[in-house]
Protein backbone atom coordinates (compact mmCIF):
# COMPACT_ATOMS: atom_id res chain seq x y z
CA UNK A 1 0.00 0.00 0.00
CA UNK A 2 1.27 3.16 -0.91
CA UNK A 3 0.99 6.47 0.95
CA UNK A 4 0.93 8.92 -2.00
CA UNK A 5 -2.59 9.21 -2.91
CA UNK A 6 -3.62 9.89 0.41
CA UNK A 7 -0.93 12.51 0.98
CA UNK A 8 -2.24 14.12 -2.25
CA UNK A 9 -5.20 14.03 -1.09
CA UNK A 10 -5.08 15.24 2.47
CA UNK A 11 -2.94 18.19 0.81
CA UNK A 12 -5.23 19.25 -1.46
CA UNK A 13 -8.34 19.04 1.31
CA UNK A 14 -5.47 21.25 3.49
CA UNK A 15 -5.40 23.65 0.81
CA UNK A 16 -9.23 24.11 0.25
CA UNK A 17 -9.44 24.50 3.68
CA UNK A 18 -7.09 27.63 3.70
CA UNK A 19 -8.42 28.98 0.39
CA UNK A 20 -12.25 28.71 2.20
CA UNK A 21 -10.93 30.45 5.33
CA UNK A 22 -9.17 33.34 3.48
CA UNK A 23 -11.95 34.02 1.25
CA UNK A 24 -14.11 34.24 4.36
CA UNK A 25 -11.34 35.91 6.56
CA UNK A 26 -11.23 38.61 3.29
CA UNK A 27 -15.23 39.42 3.16
CA UNK A 28 -15.23 39.64 7.14
CA UNK A 29 -12.28 41.87 6.65
CA UNK A 30 -13.83 44.03 4.05
CA UNK A 31 -17.35 43.72 5.63
CA UNK A 32 -16.86 43.84 9.02
CA UNK A 33 -16.77 47.68 8.78
CA UNK A 34 -20.16 48.15 7.49
CA UNK A 35 -21.79 45.35 9.73
CA UNK A 36 -20.78 47.61 12.90
CA UNK A 37 -21.86 50.85 11.15
CA UNK A 38 -25.48 48.71 9.79
CA UNK A 39 -25.90 47.71 13.96
CA UNK A 40 -25.24 51.19 15.07
CA UNK A 41 -27.51 53.08 12.95
CA UNK A 42 -29.78 49.94 13.53
CA UNK A 43 -29.77 50.81 17.47
CA UNK A 44 -29.02 54.87 16.93
CA UNK A 45 -33.07 55.16 14.90
CA UNK A 46 -35.01 52.81 18.01
CA UNK A 47 -33.18 55.67 20.27
CA UNK A 48 -34.15 58.48 18.30
CA UNK A 49 -37.94 57.28 17.73
CA UNK A 50 -37.67 57.20 22.01
CA UNK A 51 -35.50 60.07 22.24
CA UNK A 52 -35.87 62.84 19.57
CA UNK A 53 -31.72 63.50 18.41
CA UNK A 54 -32.65 67.56 18.84
CA UNK A 55 -33.30 66.50 22.76
CA UNK A 56 -29.67 65.46 23.20
CA UNK A 57 -25.99 66.59 21.92
CA UNK A 58 -23.60 63.61 23.21
CA UNK A 59 -22.66 60.80 21.75
CA UNK A 60 -25.77 58.63 23.05
CA UNK A 61 -24.40 55.01 21.44
CA UNK A 62 -21.24 55.48 23.13
CA UNK A 63 -22.47 56.89 26.47
CA UNK A 64 -23.20 53.18 27.44
CA UNK A 65 -23.56 52.02 31.39
CA UNK A 66 -23.96 48.49 32.06
CA UNK A 67 -26.46 47.48 35.19
CA UNK A 68 -27.02 44.55 36.15
CA UNK A 69 -30.55 44.27 38.36
CA UNK A 70 -32.29 40.24 38.05
CA UNK A 71 -35.07 40.97 40.23
CA UNK A 72 -36.32 44.16 37.97
CA UNK A 73 -34.49 44.39 34.96
CA UNK A 74 -35.53 40.57 34.40
CA UNK A 75 -32.03 39.20 33.61
CA UNK A 76 -29.09 37.81 35.63
CA UNK A 77 -26.58 39.23 32.74
CA UNK A 78 -25.77 43.46 32.92
CA UNK A 79 -27.93 45.42 30.74
CA UNK A 80 -26.74 48.76 28.54
CA UNK A 81 -28.22 51.89 29.83
CA UNK A 82 -28.02 54.37 26.90
CA UNK A 83 -27.60 57.90 28.52
CA UNK A 84 -28.74 61.30 26.33
CA UNK A 85 -27.33 64.60 27.71
CA UNK A 86 -27.68 68.33 26.45
CA UNK A 87 -24.60 70.54 27.44
CA UNK A 88 -23.47 67.66 29.82
CA UNK A 89 -27.60 67.91 31.51
CA UNK A 90 -28.94 64.71 31.87
CA UNK A 91 -32.27 64.50 29.40
CA UNK A 92 -32.89 60.30 29.06
CA UNK A 93 -31.75 57.00 30.13
CA UNK A 94 -32.74 54.49 27.79
CA UNK A 95 -32.80 50.82 29.64
CA UNK A 96 -33.02 47.55 28.27
CA UNK A 97 -35.03 45.58 30.00
CA UNK A 98 -36.40 41.81 29.38
CA UNK A 99 -39.49 41.03 30.27
CA UNK A 100 -38.68 36.81 30.85
CA UNK A 101 -42.12 35.67 31.26
CA UNK A 102 -43.33 36.08 27.74
CA UNK A 103 -45.58 33.50 25.96
CA UNK A 104 -42.94 32.40 24.40
CA UNK A 105 -39.80 33.21 26.26
CA UNK A 106 -37.87 36.51 26.32
CA UNK A 107 -39.23 39.64 25.25
CA UNK A 108 -36.34 42.72 25.12
CA UNK A 109 -37.26 46.65 25.49
CA UNK A 110 -36.17 49.48 25.00
CA UNK A 111 -37.36 51.72 28.05
CA UNK A 112 -36.92 55.19 27.67
CA UNK A 113 -37.37 57.19 30.86
CA UNK A 114 -36.98 61.23 31.09
CA UNK A 115 -35.33 62.45 34.60
CA UNK A 116 -38.82 63.64 35.89
CA UNK A 117 -39.43 59.62 35.91
CA UNK A 118 -41.99 60.26 32.56
CA UNK A 119 -41.67 57.37 29.92
CA UNK A 120 -40.35 58.60 26.37
CA UNK A 121 -41.42 55.64 24.85
CA UNK A 122 -40.92 52.15 25.22
CA UNK A 123 -39.85 49.89 22.20
CA UNK A 124 -39.43 46.15 21.24
CA UNK A 125 -35.92 45.06 20.33
CA UNK A 126 -36.78 41.23 19.98
CA UNK A 127 -39.46 38.80 20.34
CA UNK A 128 -40.87 35.48 19.79
CA UNK A 129 -44.59 36.12 20.65
CA UNK A 130 -47.27 34.21 18.66
CA UNK A 131 -47.66 35.75 15.37
CA UNK A 132 -50.68 37.95 14.61
CA UNK A 133 -51.52 37.97 18.09
CA UNK A 134 -48.77 38.66 20.73
CA UNK A 135 -46.65 40.26 17.92
CA UNK A 136 -48.69 43.31 18.06
CA UNK A 137 -46.26 44.68 20.89
CA UNK A 138 -44.25 45.64 17.98
CA UNK A 139 -44.69 49.65 16.88
CA UNK A 140 -45.14 48.22 13.07
CA UNK A 141 -47.85 46.11 14.10
CA UNK A 142 -50.10 48.23 16.33
CA UNK A 143 -50.12 51.55 18.38
CA UNK A 144 -50.28 49.74 21.92
CA UNK A 145 -46.80 50.36 22.53
CA UNK A 146 -47.52 53.77 22.27
CA UNK A 147 -50.00 53.53 25.04
CA UNK A 148 -46.82 54.00 27.60
CA UNK A 149 -45.53 57.42 26.19
CA UNK A 150 -45.78 60.05 28.90
CA UNK A 151 -46.90 57.01 31.86
CA UNK A 152 -45.10 57.30 34.94
CA UNK A 153 -45.31 55.63 38.29
CA UNK A 154 -47.94 58.02 39.39
CA UNK A 155 -49.77 58.16 36.37
CA UNK A 156 -51.50 55.04 36.62
CA UNK A 157 -51.05 54.69 40.09
CA UNK A 158 -49.13 51.36 40.90
CA UNK A 159 -51.58 49.09 41.87
CA UNK A 160 -52.58 50.19 38.39
CA UNK A 161 -49.61 48.99 36.54
CA UNK A 162 -51.27 45.86 34.84
CA UNK A 163 -53.46 45.10 32.34
CA UNK A 164 -57.06 45.52 32.34
CA UNK A 165 -58.36 41.82 32.76
CA UNK A 166 -55.73 42.30 35.90
CA UNK A 167 -57.59 45.11 37.05
CA UNK A 168 -54.81 47.45 35.83
CA UNK A 169 -55.58 50.58 32.82
CA UNK A 170 -53.46 48.62 29.90
CA UNK A 171 -55.43 46.87 27.62
CA UNK A 172 -54.79 43.73 26.28
CA UNK A 173 -55.06 41.99 23.32
CA UNK A 174 -58.05 39.38 21.84
CA UNK A 175 -56.66 35.99 22.63
CA UNK A 176 -53.63 37.46 23.93
CA UNK A 177 -53.42 38.39 27.45
CA UNK A 178 -49.87 36.69 28.86
CA UNK A 179 -48.00 38.83 26.41
CA UNK A 180 -48.75 42.45 27.27
CA UNK A 181 -48.94 41.38 31.14
CA UNK A 182 -45.61 40.48 30.36
CA UNK A 183 -44.42 44.00 28.92
CA UNK A 184 -46.24 46.03 31.25
CA UNK A 185 -44.83 44.29 34.59
CA UNK A 186 -41.66 44.57 32.79
CA UNK A 187 -42.24 48.44 32.31
CA UNK A 188 -43.46 48.98 35.57
CA UNK A 189 -39.95 47.40 37.53
CA UNK A 190 -37.82 49.54 35.03
CA UNK A 191 -39.42 52.52 36.37
CA UNK A 192 -39.03 51.09 39.93
CA UNK A 193 -35.45 50.39 39.25
CA UNK A 194 -35.60 54.30 37.83
CA UNK A 195 -36.52 55.44 40.93
CA UNK A 196 -34.43 53.28 43.10
CA UNK A 197 -31.35 53.80 41.10
CA UNK A 198 -32.08 56.54 38.48
CA UNK A 199 -29.89 59.29 40.33
CA UNK A 200 -26.70 57.35 40.09
CA UNK A 201 -27.27 56.23 36.61
CA UNK A 202 -25.82 59.48 35.03
CA UNK A 203 -22.77 60.04 37.54
CA UNK A 204 -21.23 57.07 36.56
CA UNK A 205 -18.23 56.99 33.86
CA UNK A 206 -19.39 55.18 30.42
CA UNK A 207 -17.81 51.90 30.07
CA UNK A 208 -17.97 50.78 26.56
CA UNK A 209 -15.68 48.15 26.26
CA UNK A 210 -17.71 46.05 28.86
CA UNK A 211 -19.69 43.72 27.30
CA UNK A 212 -20.22 40.64 30.15
CA UNK B 1 -25.67 14.47 -21.30
CA UNK B 2 -28.77 16.08 -20.26
CA UNK B 3 -29.76 18.83 -22.77
CA UNK B 4 -29.76 21.93 -21.89
CA UNK B 5 -33.60 22.35 -22.07
CA UNK B 6 -33.89 19.13 -19.81
CA UNK B 7 -31.85 20.98 -17.29
CA UNK B 8 -34.17 23.91 -16.95
CA UNK B 9 -37.25 21.72 -16.71
CA UNK B 10 -35.49 19.40 -13.91
CA UNK B 11 -34.73 22.73 -11.81
CA UNK B 12 -37.81 24.29 -12.49
CA UNK B 13 -40.87 21.37 -12.87
CA UNK B 14 -40.16 17.56 -12.87
CA UNK B 15 -37.57 17.48 -10.24
CA UNK B 16 -38.24 20.95 -8.34
CA UNK B 17 -35.91 20.72 -4.97
CA UNK B 18 -39.35 21.85 -2.97
CA UNK B 19 -42.02 20.07 -4.83
CA UNK B 20 -40.83 16.94 -6.07
CA UNK B 21 -37.33 16.02 -3.94
CA UNK B 22 -38.59 18.06 -1.08
CA UNK B 23 -35.38 19.38 0.44
CA UNK B 24 -34.70 22.33 2.43
CA UNK B 25 -37.71 21.71 3.79
CA UNK B 26 -36.62 23.73 7.39
CA UNK B 27 -36.08 27.22 5.88
CA UNK B 28 -38.70 26.51 3.19
CA UNK B 29 -41.42 25.87 6.10
CA UNK B 30 -40.16 28.54 8.65
CA UNK B 31 -39.73 32.05 6.44
CA UNK B 32 -42.31 32.15 4.15
CA UNK B 33 -44.73 33.91 6.17
CA UNK B 34 -44.54 36.87 3.63
CA UNK B 35 -43.43 37.34 -0.24
CA UNK B 36 -40.84 39.31 0.72
CA UNK B 37 -38.83 36.78 3.26
CA UNK B 38 -39.47 33.96 0.47
CA UNK B 39 -37.97 36.05 -1.79
CA UNK B 40 -35.31 37.06 0.10
CA UNK B 41 -34.13 33.49 0.89
CA UNK B 42 -34.51 32.03 -2.59
CA UNK B 43 -32.07 34.58 -3.67
CA UNK B 44 -30.09 33.74 -1.29
CA UNK B 45 -30.03 30.06 -2.05
CA UNK B 46 -30.00 30.65 -5.89
CA UNK B 47 -26.79 32.80 -5.36
CA UNK B 48 -25.61 29.94 -2.91
CA UNK B 49 -26.54 27.12 -5.47
CA UNK B 50 -25.33 28.92 -8.79
CA UNK B 51 -21.69 29.66 -7.24
CA UNK B 52 -21.10 26.61 -5.25
CA UNK B 53 -21.89 24.41 -8.61
CA UNK B 54 -19.77 26.21 -10.94
CA UNK B 55 -16.97 25.99 -7.87
CA UNK B 56 -17.57 22.09 -7.86
CA UNK B 57 -17.42 22.32 -11.50
CA UNK B 58 -14.69 23.87 -11.50
CA UNK B 59 -12.29 21.61 -9.31
CA UNK B 60 -13.97 18.38 -10.25
CA UNK B 61 -11.18 16.61 -12.04
CA UNK B 62 -8.72 17.57 -9.54
CA UNK B 63 -10.41 16.05 -6.58
CA UNK B 64 -9.83 12.84 -5.55
CA UNK B 65 -13.42 10.74 -4.94
CA UNK B 66 -12.49 10.19 -1.35
CA UNK B 67 -12.00 13.78 -0.26
CA UNK B 68 -14.94 15.17 -2.33
CA UNK B 69 -17.56 15.49 0.04
CA UNK B 70 -15.29 17.63 2.89
CA UNK B 71 -14.18 19.86 -0.08
CA UNK B 72 -17.72 20.35 -0.99
CA UNK B 73 -19.15 20.90 2.40
CA UNK B 74 -15.67 23.53 2.75
CA UNK B 75 -17.08 25.04 -0.83
CA UNK B 76 -20.50 25.45 0.38
CA UNK B 77 -19.79 26.69 4.10
CA UNK B 78 -17.21 29.64 2.56
CA UNK B 79 -19.68 30.95 0.19
CA UNK B 80 -23.12 30.42 2.62
CA UNK B 81 -20.72 32.69 5.51
CA UNK B 82 -19.87 35.03 2.71
CA UNK B 83 -23.15 35.92 1.30
CA UNK B 84 -23.87 35.82 5.22
CA UNK B 85 -21.35 38.49 5.73
CA UNK B 86 -22.15 40.83 2.26
CA UNK B 87 -26.05 40.26 3.03
CA UNK B 88 -25.52 41.84 6.68
CA UNK B 89 -23.14 44.22 5.15
CA UNK B 90 -25.47 45.22 2.29
CA UNK B 91 -29.57 44.25 3.16
CA UNK B 92 -29.11 44.47 6.86
CA UNK B 93 -32.86 44.85 7.24
CA UNK B 94 -33.59 41.50 5.16
CA UNK B 95 -30.77 40.26 7.24
CA UNK B 96 -32.04 40.90 10.42
CA UNK B 97 -35.63 39.49 9.51
CA UNK B 98 -34.06 36.08 7.83
CA UNK B 99 -32.20 35.93 10.91
CA UNK B 100 -30.39 32.18 11.45
CA UNK B 101 -31.68 30.79 8.33
CA UNK B 102 -28.96 32.45 6.00
CA UNK B 103 -26.14 30.20 7.94
CA UNK B 104 -28.38 27.51 7.34
CA UNK B 105 -28.30 27.25 3.60
CA UNK B 106 -25.35 25.15 4.66
CA UNK B 107 -27.13 22.34 5.91
CA UNK B 108 -29.72 22.85 2.70
CA UNK B 109 -29.68 19.29 1.40
CA UNK B 110 -30.18 20.29 -2.35
CA UNK B 111 -27.08 22.17 -2.40
CA UNK B 112 -24.67 19.18 -1.48
CA UNK B 113 -26.83 16.67 -3.56
CA UNK B 114 -26.68 19.01 -6.76
CA UNK B 115 -22.67 19.26 -6.12
CA UNK B 116 -22.50 15.57 -5.97
CA UNK B 117 -25.46 14.52 -8.43
CA UNK B 118 -24.96 17.39 -11.29
CA UNK B 119 -21.85 19.67 -10.84
CA UNK B 120 -18.83 16.76 -9.97
CA UNK B 121 -20.14 15.10 -13.37
CA UNK B 122 -20.87 17.93 -15.58
CA UNK B 123 -19.17 21.16 -17.65
CA UNK B 124 -19.07 24.39 -15.54
CA UNK B 125 -22.08 25.89 -18.09
CA UNK B 126 -24.11 22.79 -17.22
CA UNK B 127 -23.58 23.20 -13.83
CA UNK B 128 -24.19 26.73 -13.93
CA UNK B 129 -27.37 26.12 -15.76
CA UNK B 130 -28.50 23.32 -13.08
CA UNK B 131 -27.59 25.63 -10.13
CA UNK B 132 -29.44 28.03 -11.78
CA UNK B 133 -33.18 26.41 -12.73
CA UNK B 134 -32.55 24.24 -9.62
CA UNK B 135 -32.52 27.87 -7.32
CA UNK B 136 -34.86 29.35 -9.32
CA UNK B 137 -37.06 26.38 -8.95
CA UNK B 138 -36.54 26.43 -4.93
CA UNK B 139 -37.54 30.54 -5.32
CA UNK B 140 -40.36 30.08 -6.87
CA UNK B 141 -41.84 28.12 -4.42
CA UNK B 142 -40.75 29.88 -1.46
CA UNK B 143 -42.23 32.99 -3.55
CA UNK B 144 -45.75 31.35 -3.92
CA UNK B 145 -45.83 29.83 -0.69
CA UNK B 146 -45.04 32.94 0.67
CA UNK B 147 -47.62 34.93 -1.06
CA UNK B 148 -50.38 32.31 -0.36
CA UNK B 149 -49.69 32.82 3.29
CA UNK B 150 -49.16 36.33 3.84
CA UNK B 151 -52.53 36.90 1.82
CA UNK B 152 -54.42 34.26 3.48
CA UNK B 153 -52.75 35.00 6.95
CA UNK B 154 -52.44 38.94 6.82
CA UNK B 155 -54.55 39.93 4.15
CA UNK B 156 -51.48 41.63 2.41
CA UNK B 157 -48.64 41.42 -0.43
CA UNK B 158 -45.49 42.68 -0.07
CA UNK B 159 -45.41 43.87 3.15
CA UNK B 160 -42.31 44.92 4.60
CA UNK B 161 -40.86 45.24 1.23
CA UNK B 162 -38.52 48.10 2.23
CA UNK B 163 -36.26 45.41 3.91
CA UNK B 164 -34.94 44.76 0.31
CA UNK B 165 -35.99 47.43 -2.29
CA UNK B 166 -35.21 50.61 0.48
CA UNK B 167 -37.75 53.17 1.68
CA UNK B 168 -39.28 53.69 -1.63
CA UNK B 169 -40.80 50.19 -1.69
CA UNK B 170 -42.76 51.03 1.65
CA UNK B 171 -46.02 52.04 -0.40
CA UNK B 172 -46.02 48.26 -2.61
CA UNK B 173 -47.64 46.54 0.10
CA UNK B 174 -51.47 45.87 -1.14
CA UNK B 175 -53.75 45.35 1.35
CA UNK B 176 -56.45 42.93 0.10
CA UNK B 177 -58.83 43.18 2.90
CA UNK B 178 -58.77 46.32 5.60
CA UNK B 179 -59.39 46.03 9.34
CA UNK B 180 -58.59 42.19 8.60
CA UNK B 181 -57.85 40.22 11.77
CA UNK B 182 -56.06 37.36 10.10
CA UNK B 183 -55.91 34.06 9.88
CA UNK B 184 -53.08 32.91 12.42
CA UNK B 185 -53.14 29.45 11.05
CA UNK B 186 -51.59 30.19 7.89
CA UNK B 187 -48.64 32.07 9.49
CA UNK B 188 -48.19 29.62 12.12
CA UNK B 189 -45.85 26.06 10.90
CA UNK B 190 -49.06 24.21 10.37
CA UNK B 191 -49.77 26.46 7.97
CA UNK B 192 -46.85 25.95 6.17
CA UNK B 193 -46.97 22.47 6.12
CA UNK B 194 -50.63 22.86 4.63
CA UNK B 195 -49.71 25.52 2.08
CA UNK B 196 -46.72 23.19 1.14
CA UNK B 197 -49.14 19.89 0.97
CA UNK B 198 -51.35 21.73 -1.44
CA UNK B 199 -48.75 23.18 -3.86
CA UNK B 200 -47.26 19.56 -4.37
CA UNK B 201 -51.10 18.02 -4.60
CA UNK B 202 -51.56 21.37 -7.23
CA UNK B 203 -48.23 20.27 -9.45
CA UNK B 204 -49.40 16.31 -9.01
CA UNK B 205 -52.73 16.68 -10.37
CA UNK B 206 -51.43 18.63 -13.42
CA UNK B 207 -48.45 16.08 -13.99
CA UNK B 208 -51.22 13.73 -14.27
CA UNK B 209 -53.69 15.48 -16.61
CA UNK B 210 -50.88 16.33 -18.92
CA UNK B 211 -50.17 12.36 -18.75
CA UNK B 212 -53.78 11.61 -19.41
CA UNK B 213 -54.03 13.78 -22.40
CA UNK B 214 -50.50 12.86 -23.84
CA UNK B 215 -51.63 9.46 -23.45
CA UNK B 216 -54.08 9.23 -26.22
CA UNK B 217 -51.53 11.59 -28.51
CA UNK B 218 -49.48 8.38 -28.37
CA UNK B 219 -51.61 6.18 -28.96
CA UNK B 220 -52.74 7.94 -32.25
CA UNK B 221 -49.26 8.64 -33.44
CA UNK B 222 -48.47 4.53 -32.46
CA UNK B 223 -51.98 3.74 -34.88
CA UNK B 224 -50.64 6.37 -37.43
CA UNK B 225 -47.24 4.59 -38.12
CA UNK B 226 -48.84 0.97 -37.57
Amino acid sequence: MTYRPVLISAVFLFLFAVIGSGLVAFTHNSTAERIAENQRRALLKSLNELVPASDYDNDIYSDILYVNNSELLGTDEAVPVYRARKGGWPVAAVLTPIAPDGYNGEIRLLVAIKLDGTLAGVRVLQQRETPGLGDNIEAERSDWILGFNGKSLNDPRQEQWKVKRDGGVFDQFTGATITPRAVVKAVKNTLLYYKQYGHNLFEQHPQPTNKS
Amino acid sequence: MTAYKDIVRDGLWSNNVGLVQVLGLCPLLAVTGTFINGLGLGLATMTTLVTTNVIVSLIRKLVRPEVRIPVFVLVIASVVTVIELSMSAYLYGLYKVLGIFIPLIVTNCSIIGRAEAFASKNSVGRAFLDGFSMGLGFLLVLVTLGSLREIIGQGTLFSQAHLMFGEAARTWTITFVHDYSGFLLAILPPGAFMGLGLLIALKNTIDRRKAKRSVPLAVKEIESHA
